[in-house]
């Protein structure tokens, strides 16, 4: 199934299966490249097995000195391109050196592997699992194939998950308070609240929530941040009077979301905010940000 | 903001609006027959983004709505139908709530909550409190409302009323009622909201705008009036303090008065009046420029109504003491709202008195005390001049002469003058009027001497001049209709009993003496007539029935009478009071009271004498003086002799020659009563025929002498009649002879008069002749009488 990347390179064809490999769901990754590829799904302390088979092209034969597999997990920074940091990196020798001369079949098998992080394609940052493959060469270059795979972490429900409310205002001109039901959002949650206006002295054109992820990689002085706005979900058209409540049921589902990721292996955060934007007629913004947490809780189904 | 930009603009605009929803309607529909779930969903969402629009006049902006709402039927066909989309209806519910936008989010939410609601794979009134609750998000007033008026009906049939598919389990009616009470608080908001945006420049627009807009917000009251199962007792508990809440809460004042109208309307009447407490609390609570009179007037119409539909609810409307609230309600509106113009008071005032009159028409007392509160209200104002205010006053007026068709009731209202009271004269008399007529179509009789003064008092803009009343300003033919009116009413005064009767002519008199030379002749003649019957009746009764002291009740009736009469004196009018001696004169005849007549006749004479000068009404009141003495037989033959005599010599006195000689031959029936025991002086009858004769001889010679031809012989066959006629009463000294030479002179003169000529044949002498000819052959004693004539 899975013909990648160098399928004209001389001399052999190198091909990855999954033991699991048809019913083993498959997630959508976006590559460099912007193609969007269908990539087997895993989880820490999953046994990753499969075969790889090496196919000499024919009437060729290919010489080799030792043929082994990878599993690496890496962070790569786009500012520091091509300089990638493995985190992880297990290997199994396949084969003695000798010679192939026809198809080839080689069953791996890393067990119970710990992938602590999950696949993660941010706008600075990367991580990434991936099988590699070596046919060591010494004299026409190794032959090298990847197989990228994707890690998802599921996380029980947080035991304490309290609601966000809070006051905010600018003095004599807009008093409103907001609540939303909890600070920690599973990502086919939905964040439901309400905004409660105690004074309203501008006119105020709409009210949207947006969904912002902040995104910060290296550390120190290298820091880089970017913030994207991820959603924008108008909640109120119009202005409302004091005392209006309005309500807030927003739906994870549609956007393209992923947990919080807490100081990765020391490269990288991602966090995500809700902002709550006023704007009046005169199309000035006010606004709240409030960070929230999201995890991934297993899904029942799959 | 929308501005004053023009019309223009705003049809472009529209144009703009509607160009965009056919054009994604057009998209949206090729997803619809592809079944394509997700472009169906992108289009209409894009569709309804047009709806987002805050360029348009809500009248402009109900066109784009409208065809907007065509497309959301397609679509919601479409939900309906799993098998096209694939989607469970509540992952379908979840979806639609993507969209970022809130108001296409809405409109799809509402359509799929509507399918949501069919398909009962949830309880209806979660879904409905989820979608009015969602609602919220849309503040915009315009769009607000619209989105909510389109929530109101989709759910319209699915509301879990008793009765509906939707109703059961957790699902009562109870649930609608919250549904439809909650949409209608937030749309009334948003719509009060209006007014306050923009500046105030377009006030005078929005107002405009707003009213139009306002039946999307009683749609919702319209819509609680017909939920199946809302009885008595939650309308009471639930609907009507939530209503009426968001009504007095709202402090506006053009929803304040369009909402007070629809509760009125669309609510059944027996609820009304089971919560007239709370109704009315209600209304003393309004803005003060809210129109509160009207409000309360279609109220208490309705309330008339009903009482009116059925006698079985009345004592529902005796168990609340309608009448007590209602009239403490008006007297607390009337005390707030002080700029409150004396009309609508008034209004207010009319239609309590008609709910009172409906509703308890035995309790006077209620209709008196409203009149009493009017009275109040009149005073504190110094002077109505309002015409429209009158208007309404004189209709409070005749509110109770319309519902007792017995006047007599009104006249025990003690504050009913008093209201008159504060009308200018023209109205006053206009409502006099009111009464007059409402007497005459009942034929109502009015029978004592207070009620008569009471009604005198009522209409006394009728009877005499009023302060500062311009004479020259009155309509001569109104003032003669108003007199008559006056007069036909003294005939409706009444009784068996003469002294009352003798009571009320006196009360009547009182009054109408006041009332100058203009009335009198108007008014005189009825009173009279009114005595003159009194007598008639006494004199019929034997007149010593009562005892001793008759006789002198009529001699008191007569003097009234005669001062009565001399009253006349100073318009003057001495015809018509020539005429009325000469009727008192028979009555006090008729009743053997020989010095009363005669003094009437006296006065008559002395009229004659000294008023009368025109010659045409010297020969009518001659006449009338003779034809009334011949009949009288009172007088003893002095007195008669007297009269006679003076009437006779009148009779010669006239200015011209055929008056003279009719005048004298009808003396001769003075002198000849056929009556056994009347007087019969032949000889003077004679005398008066001769005389006659002589005036008729010497009338046919002044005519000759002017005009060279003698005139006609009508005076001589008039005489000739008068022969015969006592010749046949057997008169001795009429004979046959004395006919016999009288026919031949008016042959005589016959031929002179037409000379050679054809003879000319007069139709009444022929006629005469014929008359004589006949009682010859018709032989008997008459008969033989007649053959002594020789023709």
């Amino acid at each position: 199934m899975n013909f990648l990347l160098g399928a004209f390179k001389p001399a052999c064809n190198i091909s990855i299966t999954f033991t699991d490999g048809k019913n083993r769901k498959q997630v959508p990754i976006k590559k460099d490249n912007g193609q969007i590829v269908m990539n087997p799904l895993f989880q820490s302390q999953e046994t990753i097995a499969g075969k790889i088979h090496i196919d000499p092209y024919q009437g060729k034969k290919v010489e080799h000195n030792g043929v082994k597999v990878e599993l690496l997990g890496q962070i790569e920074m786009y500012f520091d391109r091509g300089n990638f940091y493995d985190f992880t990196s297990l290997v199994r020798e396949l084969d003695v050196p000798g010679e192939i001369y026809e198809r080839k079949t080689y069953p791996f098998e890393f067990s119970s592997v710990e992938m602590p992080y999950e696949t993660y394609n941010g706008v600075n940052v990367r991580l990434r699992y991936v099988l590699k493959v070596t046919v060591t060469r010494g004299y026409a270059g190794s032959i090298v194939e990847y197989q990228d795979f994707v890690v998802r972490n599921y996380v029980p429900p947080p035991p304490i998950n309290n609601s966000i409310k809070m006051e905010v205002g600018i003095e004599d001109c807009l008093h409103i308070e907001f609540e939303y039901n909890k600070s920690k959002y599973h990502l086919k949650d939905v964040i439901l609240g309400k905004i409660y206006f105690l004074l309203v002295r501008i006119k105020i054109k709409n009210m949207d929530l947006e969904i912002r992820r902040r995104e910060s990689t290296g550390a120190g002085a290298n820091t880089h941040v970017e913030t994207e706005t991820l959603a924008k979900f108008e909640l109120m058209d119009g202005a409302p009077v004091r005392g209006e409540s309005i309500p807030v049921r927003v739906f994870l589902t549609p956007y393209d979301l992923t947990p919080t990721h807490t100081n990765i292996n020391n490269k990288f955060s991602v966090k995500y905010y809700l902002n709550l934007v006023l704007v009046d007629e005169e199309d000035r913004r006010y606004f709240k940000q409030q960070e929230i947490t999201l995890y991934r809780l297993k899904e029942e189904t799959s | 903001m929308r501005t004053l930009a023009g019309v223009e603009d705003e049809e472009k605009w529209l144009a703009e609006g509607i160009a965009g929803i056919q054009h994604n309607a057009f998209f949206m529909h090729r997803a619809l027959d592809a079944n394509n779930l997700r472009e169906v969903l992108k289009y209409s969402a894009l569709m309804l983004s047009e709806l987002r629009t805050s360029k348009l006049s809500p009248q402009k902006y109900y066109d784009l709505y409208m065809r907007a709402f065509d497309q959301l039927r397609q679509l919601e066909i479409f939900f309906k139908d799993e098998s096209r989309h694939g989607l469970p209806v509540v992952d379908l519910y979840e979806l639609v709530q993507h969209a970022g936008n809130i108001l296409p989010r809405m409109y799809l939410l509402c359509t799929v909550g509507s399918v949501y609601i069919k398909s009962k794979q949830a309880p209806s009134k979660d879904v409905l409190k989820d979608l009015v609750e969602m609602c919220r998000g849309v503040q915009h007033p315009i769009r607000g409302l619209f989105l909510r008026s389109y929530l109101a009906q989709v759910s319209r049939d699915k509301l879990p009323e008793i009765g509906s598919d939707y109703e059961g389990d957790a699902n009562t009616v109870i649930d609608a009622v919250e549904f439809v009470l909650q949409n209608f608080t937030e749309m009334n908001k948003l719509w009060v909201r209006i007014q306050h945006q923009g500046p105030g420049t377009v006030r005078e627009k929005q107002e405009k705008e707003r009213n139009e807009l306002r039946d999307l917000v009683g749609k919702n009251l319209h819509v609680l009036g017909q939920i199946e199962g809302v009885d008595l007792e939650m309308y009471k508990e639930t609907v009507l303090p939530r209503v009426l809440e968001q009504v007095v809460n709202c402090k506006d004042k053009l929803a304040q008065y369009y909402l007070m109208e629809c509760i009125i309307q669309v609510f059944p009447d027996e609820y009304h009046l089971q919560t007239l407490e709370a109704l009315l609390a209600a209304c003393t609570q309004l803005m003060p420029t809210v129109d509160t009179k009207i409000v309360l007037t279609q109220l208490m119409d309705r309330l008339s109504n009903y009482a009116a539909s059925s006698p079985d609810v009345l004592h529902e409307f005796l168990q609340v003491e309608a009448f007590a609230k209602l009239s403490n309600a008006i007297g607390k509106v009337i005390d707030t709202q002080l700029e409150m113009p004396i009309v609508g008071a008034m209004t207010l005032f009319v239609s309590l008195l008609t709910f009172t009159l409906r509703v308890h028409p035995d309790r006077l007392d209620y209709v008196d005390q409203v009149l009493g509160a009017c009275v109040v209200k009149l005073s504190s104002v110094p002077k109505l001049e309002d015409a429209r205010a009158m208007k309404q006053v004189v209709a409070l007026l005749s509110a109770p002469l319309e519902k007792y068709s017995d006047i007599v009731t009104a006249l025990t209202l003690s504050n009913y003058p008093r209201v008159m009271d504060h009308l200018d004269d023209g109205t006053n008399k206009v409502m006099a009027m009111l009464i007059i007529q409402s007497i005459m179509k009942n034929d109502s009789c009015i029978s004592t001497a207070d009620k008569v003064e009471v009604l005198f008092e009522l209409i006394k803009g009728l009877i005499k001049d009023l302060d500062g009343t311009n004479v020259e300003e009155l309509d001569e033919e109104d003032f003669q209709e108003e007199q008559n009116s006056v007069a036909r009413l003294i005939h409706m005064l009444d009784n068996e009993e003469p002294e009352e009767m003798l009571k009320i002519i006196y009360v009547v008199r009182k009054h109408l003496m006041t009332g100058g030379p203009q009335r009198l002749p108007f008014t005189v003649p009825p009173l009279v007539f009114s005595a003159v019957r009194l007598v008639r009746q006494l004199e019929a009764q034997g007149g010593d029935i009562a005892g001793e002291d008759v006789p002198a009740t009529l001699r008191k009736i007569f003097q009234i009478l005669n001062q009565t009469i001399e009253a006349l004196s100073s318009v003057p009018c001495p015809e018509l009071a020539l005429r009325l001696y000469l009727q008192c004169a028979e009555a006090a005849s008729d009743c053997d009271l020989e010095p009363v007549a005669y003094e009437f006749f006296t006065q008559a004479f002395i009229l004659y004498e000294e008023e009368i000068a025109d010659s045409k009404a010297q020969v009518t009141a001659i006449h009338l003086i003779v034809g009334t003495l011949q009949r009288i037989n009172v007088f003893g033959v002095e007195n008669r002799d007297t009269l006679t005599h003076k009437a006779t010599g009148y009779s010669a006195r006239l200015l011209k020659k055929p008056d003279q000689c009719r005048a004298v031959y009808a003396c001769s029936h003075l002198f000849w009563v056929d009556d056994p025991e009347g007087i019969k002086d032949g000889e003077r009858v004679l005398l008066c025929l001769r005389r006659a004769l002589r005036i008729a001889n010497a009338a046919q010679q002044m005519v000759n002498a002017t005009r060279g031809s003698s005139g006609p012989v009508t005076l001589f066959v008039e005489i000739l009649n008068k022969y015969l006629y006592f010749f046949e009463k057997g008169n001795p000294h009429i004979t046959p002879s004395d006919i016999q030479s009288l026919i031949e002179l008016i042959n005589t003169e016959m031929l002179s008069d037409n000379g050679n000529t054809t003879i000319h044949s007069d139709p009444f002498f022929s006629s005469t002749l014929r008359y004589i000819r006949f009682q010859k052959q018709k032989g008997g004693l008459m008969g033989e009488k007649y053959d002594l004539i020789k023709l």
